[in-house]
């Protein structure tokens, strides 16, 4: 493929016609950016214009739009009851889920590397939780953690615990659903990078008398940089914007205990206030907040990449 | 080449130009309103119009036993669309928003005085009250679904919360089957003998205490069988602190305690918080009066006593209305007014063990097969529907200051039920 594809572009197009064709080029450009221009309008800016919009108007669910109600719904949506406990909640849950993600993935690709002989094994029963959705993976734990249901019921009730009935089992209980449920998908970009990196570098070290863990440590993690900072990057995102792990699995509880912030903007949308302004206003708030987090995160790991 | 391609993009250009005029068009069209519903006579239109009918799961037997009866024996066509429970708010909200909603709805009957309020029903006050049996309509469905004197919302199906006792259990413990606990402290008794059977797997109640809503259908009664009130009349106040409240709180922590509870109940959020009665696992508990006919053994049901006797139910169910998107309402009539005839009521409903919503039609050829539905359907008349704007709120959500009150008096043991109680009525007097 590589020897084909320099041949296609100088066929198609030689130097004399492009010059005549300016115009006629940049229309067709035009018409090739046309599809990914109109899906971004129609499912990304416009959906945005309209939660800015709700954010700042009185707009019960069941009402719709009953005009201008700018700053009130952002101090209702601050002084919400759950605000501050779902902000906590979700930064610890993210802090957690990062940790155990990025950790576990490495040491995943770096196993299923070294491994050569269950290689294709171990890579495929890794990544396989990775092609169920994550809400049908969330009602499968939600049979298994059952106290009725579950295979583990007898095994439960004979130790006298539950897996989703104290704050602290529910949240490890969901953090365990996402480990499984995304460690091979982080393991697979951890490969990538990890054969991105050159054999020479390895066996130059190696030369030099390095030990393995001084070759993980200054060579692997230093060249291994791009790709952490990608998955953290994701990692941190997707885990800030938790939702169908808790609504399915704890909806909340026990006791109020892990809502999440975007929960939080479901069920005063859904749940009970029914105010799509403020759910809005909460919306723009958190958009902010990972606008910010993300900015911070891509500079921190840009100024590391080129130390 | 490139000619063609910019016309054809015109052309793509001016389509679009066109639907979103189009659109514009439709939605001002939507806010025009239809044929009402009085204009057609008392019987409505049934000329051959497909209707569509959005219900809840619980509900889902009874539902469809009615459109397939309606179908049967009519030119209208109904579609019935089923959504899940916790789906049910967030779906027709969606709708509400962008006009879409189905021609007819139910609604959970504690939701139906805010959606009436938001106008999300049509005014049918001339058809009901052309109804010549209108007075023998349950009456807190009617109350729930008017406003300002005007009548929206029928009722649709009846679920009423009854005490239901598994008799081969009750005998087993040497209790007697056929009479029932005479009040709460009684339930309490059955409850720790039936545990006392040490069964292995089986349980003397069961409930759903992370479930707001199987607590305010099982536990209300017990309030109103008192004689007393969970709420002001306006539906601002909770009145959930009251000494005969605070009762039944101790009753069930003391149940708790004495691991007389099925562990699960816990946890429970309501998908499974009648399946360990179901499977006959748990001796007694509050349940759903439309399980009647799905369960599988030999019942006892009485009204669900207060800590002084008595019985009470909590009228619950849905109420079904034509929605405000509706341009067939004239056709939707039909479907409703069919739907309170004795032809449903007793041929479809009763037949199916289910409560009928007409307290004239409550003794007939099928209830009197059944004493058990007699005494459902004369509880049903005692029975209370509370009303309040931000009902949902208050005690439906998983994140209700309901539930707080709780699991902090039955599960921590804690003192707080007048500060929890005060949270309470801080949601619903918003």
């Amino acid at each position: 493929m590589s020897v084909t594809a320099p041949l296609i572009p100088a066929e198609m197009t030689p130097p004399p016609r492009r010059r005549r064709r300016t115009s006629g080029r940049a229309g067709i450009g035009w018409l090739y950016a046309l599809p990914t221009a109109l899906f971004v309008l129609f499912l990304f800016i416009l959906p945005l214009l309209l939660v800015f919009k709700m954010s700042a108007s009185d707009w019960p669910l069941l009402g719709g739009d009953q005009g201008w109600n700018f700053p009130e719904n952002y101090a209702s949506a601050i002084s919400n009851r759950f605000f501050l406990d779902s902000v906590l909640f979700t930064l610890k849950y993210t802090v957690l889920a990062t940790i155990l993600l990025i950790g576990l993935g490495l040491g995943l690709a770096l196993l299923v590397q070294e491994s050569s002989r269950w290689k294709g094994f171990l890579r495929a029963s890794f990544l396989i939780p990775s092609a169920l959705g994550l809400a049908s993976a969330s009602l499968l734990f939600y049979v298994l953690y059952s106290p009725i249901a579950g295979p583990f019921a007898e095994l439960t009730q004979a130790w006298g615990f539950t897996f989703l009935g104290t704050p602290d089992a529910a949240l490890w209980s969901t953090l365990f659903l996402i480990v499984w449920r995304y460690a091979g998908f982080y393991m697979l970009l951890m490969l990538v990078g990890l054969q991105g990196i050159p054999d020479e570098v390895y066996e130059a070290a190696r030369i030099d008398g390095s030990s393995r863990w001084q070759t993980f440590r200054h060579v692997t993690i230093p060249l291994l940089k791009p790709t952490l900072a990608l998955t953290t990057v994701l990692c941190v995102t997707g885990s800030l914007l938790a939702f169908e792990q808790f609504y399915i699995l704890t909806k909340g509880g026990p006791d109020n205990s892990t809502i999440t912030v975007v929960q939080l903007i479901y069920s005063v949308a859904f749940q009970g206030q029914n105010d799509l302004g403020v759910a809005g206003a909460l919306s723009v708030i958190v958009l902010a907040a990972l606008v910010v987090i993300n900015i911070v995160q891509i500079r921190g790991f840009s100024r590391k990449v080129e130390d | 080449m490139t000619r063609t391609m910019n016309r054809r993009m015109r052309r793509v250009g001016a389509l679009v130009t066109a639907g979103v005029l189009l659109a514009g068009l439709a939605a001002c069209s939507s806010s025009d309103p239809g044929t009402s519903a009085a204009s057609a006579g008392p019987e409505g239109v049934d000329d051959g119009t497909s209707l569509t009918l959005w219900t809840r799961a619980p509900l889902e037997k009874q539902a469809n036993l009615l459109v397939d009866a309606y179908n049967a024996s009519h030119e209208n066509q109904v579609k019935l669309t089923v959504v899940p429970n916790d789906d049910y708010v967030a779906k027709v909200g969606a709708a509400a928003g962008s006009n879409s909603l189905p021609d007819l709805f139910a609604a959970d009957i504690v939701y139906v005085p805010n959606w009436v309020k938001q106008g999300l029903f049509q005014d049918l006050t001339a058809n009901i009250d052309g109804l010549d049996f209108k007075d023998s309509i349950n009456k807190g469905h009617l109350a729930a679904g008017t406003a300002d004197g005007k009548e929206h919302v029928l009722p649709f199906v009846l679920d009423l919360s009854m005490l239901f006792w598994n008799k081969a259990l009750a005998t087993e413990a040497g209790l007697d089957a056929e009479a029932g606990p005479a009040d709460l402290a009684e339930f309490a008794e059955w409850a720790k003998a039936i545990q006392g059977l040490n069964k292995p797997d089986t349980y003397g109640t069961a409930t759903g205490l992370n479930c707001g809503g199987c607590l305010v259908f099982t536990w209300f009664p017990s309030v109103w069988a008192a004689d007393e009130q969970v709420m002001n009349e306006e539906g601002t106040e909770s009145l959930l602190a009251s000494d005969t409240a605070k009762e039944i709180y101790s009753t069930w922590a003391d149940l708790w305690k004495s691991g007389a509870v099925l562990p699960s109940s816990k946890d429970e959020a309501g998908p499974t918080w009648t399946a360990g009665f179901t499977e006959g696992k748990v001796g007694l508990m509050p349940y759903p009066a439309t399980l009647l006919s799905s369960t599988p053994f030999d019942v006892g049901v009485s009204g669900i006593p207060s800590p002084k006797g008595g019985g009470s139910t909590f009228v619950g169910g849905d109420g079904i209305g034509v929605s405000k998107d509706s341009k067939k309402a004239a056709q939707a009539w039909n479907f409703l007014n069919w739907m309170m005839s004795e032809e449903a009521q007793v041929g479809v409903l009763a037949k199916d063990n289910d409560v009928v919503s007409r307290s004239d039609l409550a003794t007939n050829e099928y209830s009197e097969k059944d004493p058990r539905l007699i005494t459902i359907n004369e509880v049903a008349g005692e029975g209370d529907t509370p009303v309040s704007l931000n009902f949902q709120e208050a005690f439906n959500s998983p994140t209700s200051p309901w539930l707080t009150l709780v699991r902090n008096a039955v599960l921590e043991g804690t003192d707080t039920v007048d500060a929890d109680n005060d949270a309470i009525t801080d949601v619903l007097s918003q």
